[in-house]
Parts: C-alpha cells; sequence; structure tokens
C-alpha cells in the first residue's frame, strides 16, 4: 500500500476513497433531516484535502462516514474498492484499525496514561507485542519530534504537544489516510502552524492521505485539494498550487 | 491481548482504589460469611458426631416410656427388671452385652468437699457395651457385683470436685450415708451432644445402687451393644419383639418402651446441623447477590466515566468484543479480588470463633474454592450488562461525550 501512496500523484490511479450518491437522513417521519443530500466525491491517494463548509453544511457528517464511523443511509463508499456500505460494525472496525488515523480537535488522549502509551494504544488492538509497540511508538513519538517527552501524561504537555502526541497515535499503524476533525480548532495560530507543518510534511514524505476538516481558510491554504460544502452537498473543489507556502 | 486487558483491568482498580474497596466490600462480606458459615457449620457437625461416637457406636438404649413428648395421662409404663435383662442376652440374636442401669442421686463427702452428683448402677457389661476407659483403679469384681458391694468408679468431674490434684483410688467416699471404697477413676468424656456433663457421675454395681438408693429391682435402662456383624436394625426389631411379649402388650398396642438407636441419632443430628448450616450459608449467599448488584452498579459508572475513552478505542479500530472484554474482565478481576480478601476475611474469623464455639479448626478447601469460584461467575454475571453497554456504544456520539 505504501508503493500505491507513494505513486499518488500519477494520474492513472483511481481514487482510494469514491463517494457516489451517498446520502444521510438523521430521524425518520417529518422531523427527518437530510444532512447529505446526494454528495458525489473522489479522493486521490496521497492527496491533502481540506473540507471546509459552514456548520450544517454536511462536512461532519461526510468526515464520519468517510471515516467509516456512520455509514451512509443511501448510495455508495467505497474505500480501496471496497464497498464500506455494506460492512457491519465490526467489519468497518477493522478496517478503521488497518487503513486509518484519527486526530481530534479535543485531542482525545487517554488521561493519566503517558504519551508513549497513548501512541501505543492502536498497536494494542493490532495484536503487537510489547516490544514492537515500544519501537513503533518511539518512533512515531520520533517523527512529531515528542520522542523526549514519551513518559508524560496529557496534563504534563501543553496543547500543541497533546495534539503532536495524538498524530504520532494517528500515523503509528501506518494508515493509507489520516481524518483530522479541525485539529487546529483548540490552538492558537502559531501552534496551528506547527501542527500543519507537521502534517504536511507526514503527507509529502510519507504518501499518506490526509483529509482534514477546518473552517479557517489559512489552515486550508495548507491543503492540496479544498472541498466546499454547502446545504448537503459539494458546492465546489478548489485546487492550490502553491501548497504549504503560508497566505 | 488477554494479559494486556488483565493489566489494564489492574490499573483501573488501582487508579480507583477506595472506590474499587467499596465496591467489592459486598462481595468480600458475602464470600467471607458463606465460608466462615459453612465451615464453622461442618466443624459443629463434626463436634457432634464426635461426642455421640463417644458414646459408642452400635449401641441401643431402651427405656420404658411411650414415644417423645407424650405427657400425661395413664399409668407410668413399668420400669425394666433383671430377668428382662436375661430375656434379651439370651432370645435376642446379635446381642453383644447388655448394661442395665439403675439412677439415682446423691452428694458425694470427702474430707469436707461434697458435690452433688448422679448415682449410675450398673454391671461391667456397662464398660464392654462403650468405649469409656478407666485412667486409674479397676472395674468391679465379681464377688463385689454379685454382693453389691459399696464400691465405686468416678467420673472426672467427681474426682476434680473431691480430690482436686490427689489420688483418689483407694480412697473411701461417703454417698449420702453410704460409705463406699473408689476402686477406679474414669477418662474424661466431655459435654454429651445434647447438654449435660458426662464426666459427672459415681459408677457402682447396680445391686448396691438398688438396695441403698432406689429401694427397687428395677432398671431404668438398658444398653445393649450389638455384634458388628449384625445389623442394628434387625436387632432392634428382634428386641421390640422379646420386650413386646414380655411387657404382655397385644397385637395393637404401642410400644410401652423407647429404643433409641445411636447410630441413627447421630445422623439425626447431622442432618439437622447441616440443614441448619445450608440455610445460613443460602443467607449468606444473599449478599453475595448484593455486592454483585454493586459491582454492577460501579461498573456502569465506570461506563458512563469512560465514554469518551470507549469512543476513542472504537475509533481506532476496537472491535465491539475488545471493548465488552476490557469491561468484563475488570468486573471479574475487581469480585476476584474482592473473593480472595473474603476468604482471608474468612480464615481470620474461623481461627477466633473455633475456641469460642468448642469446635475443631477445619479447613475446608473445597468451600474455599467454590466461594472463590462463585465470585469470578458473579463478575461475570453482574459485569456483563455493563461492558455490553460499553461495547454498543455509537463511537462518533461517544468521542462527543462531555
Amino acid at each position: 500500500m505504501a508503493a500505491a501512496a507513494a505513486g499518488a500523484a500519477s494520474v492513472a490511479d483511481e481514487p482510494i476513497i469514491a463517494l457516489r450518491g451517498v446520502t444521510k437522513v438523521y430521524g425518520e417521519g417529518p422531523t427527518a433531516f437530510e444532512a447529505l443530500k446526494g454528495v458525489d466525491l473522489d479522493i486521490d491517494p496521497g492527496d491533502f484535502v481540506a473540507v471546509m463548509g459552514p456548520s450544517g453544511s454536511g462536512k461532519s457528517t461526510t468526515m464520519n462516514i468517510l471515516g467509516c464511523l456512520d455509514v451512509p443511509s443511501a448510495g455508495q463508499f467505497r474505500f480501496k474498492r471496497v464497498h464500506v456500505e455494506t460492512l457491519d460494525r465490526d467489519q468497518r472496525a477493522l478496517l478503521r484499525r488497518r487503513y486509518l488515523g484519527f486526530v481530534f480537535q479535543g485531542f482525545n488522549l487517554l488521561s493519566r496514561t503517558t504519551a508513549l502509551e497513548n501512541v501505543e494504544l492502536p498497536l494494542v488492538y493490532r495484536g503487537e507485542d510489547r516490544k514492537t509497540r515500544q519501537r513503533l511508538g518511539m518512533a512515531a513519538l520520533e517523527k512529531v519530534g515528542l520522542d523526549k517527552w514519551w513518559d508524560h501524561t496529557p496534563a504534563e504537555l501543553s496543547g500543541g504537544q497533546q495534539q503532536r502526541v495524538a498524530i504520532a497515535r494517528a500515523i503509528v499503524t501506518s494508515p493509507d489516510v489520516l481524518l483530522a476533525d479541525e485539529p487546529t480548532g483548540n490552538l492558537d495560530s502559531e501552534r496551528s502552524v506547527e501542527i500543519m507543518q507537521l502534517l504536511t510534511g507526514l503527507n509529502r514524505d510519507s504518501g499518506i492521505t490526509v483529509l482534514m476538516v477546518t473552517h479557517e481558510p489559512e489552515m486550508a491554504a495548507f491543503a492540496r485539494t479544498v472541498i466546499h460544502f454547502k446545504d448537503g452537498l459539494v458546492e465546489r473543489i478548489d485546487r492550490n498550487h502553491h501548497q504549504g507556502e503560508r497566505v | 491481548m488477554l494479559a494486556t486487558t488483565f493489566t489494564l483491568a489492574l490499573r483501573s482498580i488501582r487508579r480507583h482504589l477506595l472506590r474499587s474497596f467499596l465496591t467489592v466490600l459486598g462481595i468480600v462480606i458475602g464470600v467471607a460469611a458463606v465460608v466462615a458459615m459453612v465451615t464453622l457449620g461442618q466443624a459443629t457437625t463434626a463436634a457432634v458426631q464426635q461426642s455421640i461416637a463417644s458414646l459408642g457406636t452400635n449401641i441401643l438404649q431402651v427405656r420404658p416410656g411411650q414415644g417423645f413428648g407424650r405427657g400425661g395421662g395413664g399409668a407410668r409404663p413399668p420400669d425394666f427388671d433383671q430377668r428382662d435383662v436375661d430375656a434379651v442376652v439370651e432370645q435376642v440374636a446379635g446381642v453383644k452385652a447388655v448394661a442395665p442401669q439403675a439412677q439415682s442421686t446423691a452428694t458425694a463427702i470427702y474430707n469436707g468437699a461434697n458435690w452433688s452428683t448422679t448415682i449410675n448402677g450398673t454391671t461391667n457389661d456397662y464398660f464392654e457395651v462403650q468405649p469409656w476407659n478407666l485412667t486409674g483403679g479397676r472395674t468391679f469384681l465379681p464377688a463385689e457385683e454379685a454382693a453389691g458391694r459399696a464400691v465405686c468408679i468416678i467420673g472426672n468431674t467427681v474426682r476434680q470436685n473431691l480430690f482436686r490434684e490427689q489420688p483418689a483410688v483407694g480412697e473411701r467416699i461417703r454417698l449420702n450415708n453410704v460409705s463406699c471404697d473408689v476402686i477406679g477413676t474414669l477418662e474424661t468424656r466431655g459435654q454429651a451432644g445434647f447438654g449435660g456433663d458426662q464426666d459427672d457421675v459415681v459408677i457402682m454395681p447396680i445391686k448396691t445402687v438398688q438396695r441403698r438408693f432406689t429401694g427397687n429391682r428395677d432398671v431404668r435402662l438398658m444398653l445393649v451393644g450389638v455384634d458388628d456383624n449384625y445389623d442394628t436394625a434387625q436387632v432392634q426389631e428382634s428386641l421390640t419383639e422379646v420386650l413386646r411379649e414380655r411387657r404382655r402388650l397385644e397385637e395393637g398396642d404401642e410400644d410401652n418402651f423407647n429404643i433409641f438407636d445411636t447410630a441413627q441419632i447421630s445422623a439425626t443430628l447431622t442432618g439437622t446441623t447441616t440443614l441448619l448450616t445450608s440455610i445460613v450459608a443460602a443467607v449468606a449467599g444473599i449478599s453475595l447477590v448484593v455486592g454483585g448488584i454493586g459491582i454492577m452498579n460501579i461498573m456502569l459508572v465506570s461506563v458512563t466515566e469512560r465514554t469518551r475513552e470507549i469512543g476513542i478505542r472504537l475509533a481506532i479500530g476496537a472491535v465491539a468484543r475488545e471493548v465488552l472484554l476490557q469491561f468484563l474482565v475488570e468486573a471479574i478481576v475487581l469480585s476476584m479480588l474482592g473473593g480472595l480478601i473474603g476468604l482471608v476475611l474468612a480464615q481470620i474469623v474461623i481461627v477466633v470463633l473455633t475456641p469460642i464455639m468448642q469446635v475443631p479448626f477445619v479447613f475446608d478447601p473445597q468451600i474455599n474454592l467454590i466461594a472463590f469460584a462463585i465470585s469470578a461467575i458473579i463478575g461475570v454475571v453482574f459485569g456483563f450488562f455493563p461492558a455490553r453497554r460499553a461495547a454498543s456504544l455509537n463511537p462518533i456520539d461517544a468521542l462527543r461525550h462531555e
């Protein structure tokens, strides 16, 4: 899969993610609310995508579906040719375990647990032994520049450091796709830029596909592709040609 | 994976040490109560059996009277006499020996010390049908029995009260107005299972007691020793037949004598104590269930508190079964720890109570194992519902949980 990701830029590659006519309806009857109204979307492997839009536009719902945390009410979601809409709860969990990494706005680290143990957590579910977990965990922490802080608990780390631990946790399994839900939402602009540079670097060096929800144009400017949502539909898709440069 | 889950459970328990302890208190008390009650119950049963065994096995006690608790009304059934005793020995197959008994009470006096006690008139057969050894001296000589001489063998309680630590054999004591030579002392027999000090007795030849104390030739009680090769029930049957004939009872008349089989009494009493033990243990077992509910309660609280953690685990790819296992293992470890503490507590209670209850200390590994297993099962049963709730959480909602 690393090979597939490395050749991300080539035109011949088929999309790693493909949505076809995806709808999502919450509730039933007269109170039903249609959050997605038939979204078509292709995302190429190795892309760095920012998802933008006002609240209620369907961007979070889309991210939940792309993260295999939720299923469409109708339509198709193909992830690496797998029809995710046909999978059950546990099968989607295995898909997340194998191919996806998550970064949240609120960091969502386990409190009173060291940075290394937090990073090791996905490896526990992969059934890796203790030594492998430590080796991979330390390597991931090194990538985010926190290997010296491995035995600190989240309470002892700054917000920026916590988010970097969360990123280390997301990449420790070498996933194909990294999903980040407003990763800089709780950080000041300086820390935000650091996090964005980190994500950009990971995208460039490891070929990992990054999907990021944000409402800050400055952060979206780091992405190669910016998808704008509005009223449950994709409004437009912009391509940044000066990706990675400060606006 | 399981080892990791186990470590995780221990860590989570350690993180809330006080809460965990309070949670398992119900299990601790339940296990301790069940184990202590059952163990002490078994010890009591053993003690009862022991004291009945000291009466001797394969013994039939025959007394005049009509059934248990048949009060008032009608003439008192007649006592037995020596001819009845002889008839039993001769006519009932399987009888090893018959010790007749005539009883009275008297005040024993020696050197200014006096002690009120029971006089038991019998023959040397008394020492043959039941195990009761002498600590000193001898039993009756045939001449003493035949002539009804004033000789006596004293029980340990009487000996202690009259002689303290001095030798008793060869001394002369007074029983009411009868002078009597002490020819033997008996070993301690202890409390009878149904109260009364068996050592508070003076044993004399039956003829002496009949002549000098009761003033008649009546025999109040026959101790019938049954040959080991015969069935006690069968001997009891033919004994009844012989006695009914001798007492001229018509067909349809009720027996006017009672035959107690010590083995049967032992079985009855053992049955009773066993039943009581199981009732008390069942009551104690209820607290185990209450303890289980306590565990379920705290596990539910814990699941709610850790909703975000569960969300994280689900998001990074834990399947439902793994989350379920995590919380289930935590509940099981918790209740097994409670069970262990309960077992230790139970042993302490038993060690403290056995001397007070005057029963032997018995360590029964079976009940300890069973109680421990039950504590584990309680963890499974009461931990399952909270664990399933954790596993069925929606990761999106769980991650948003504040």
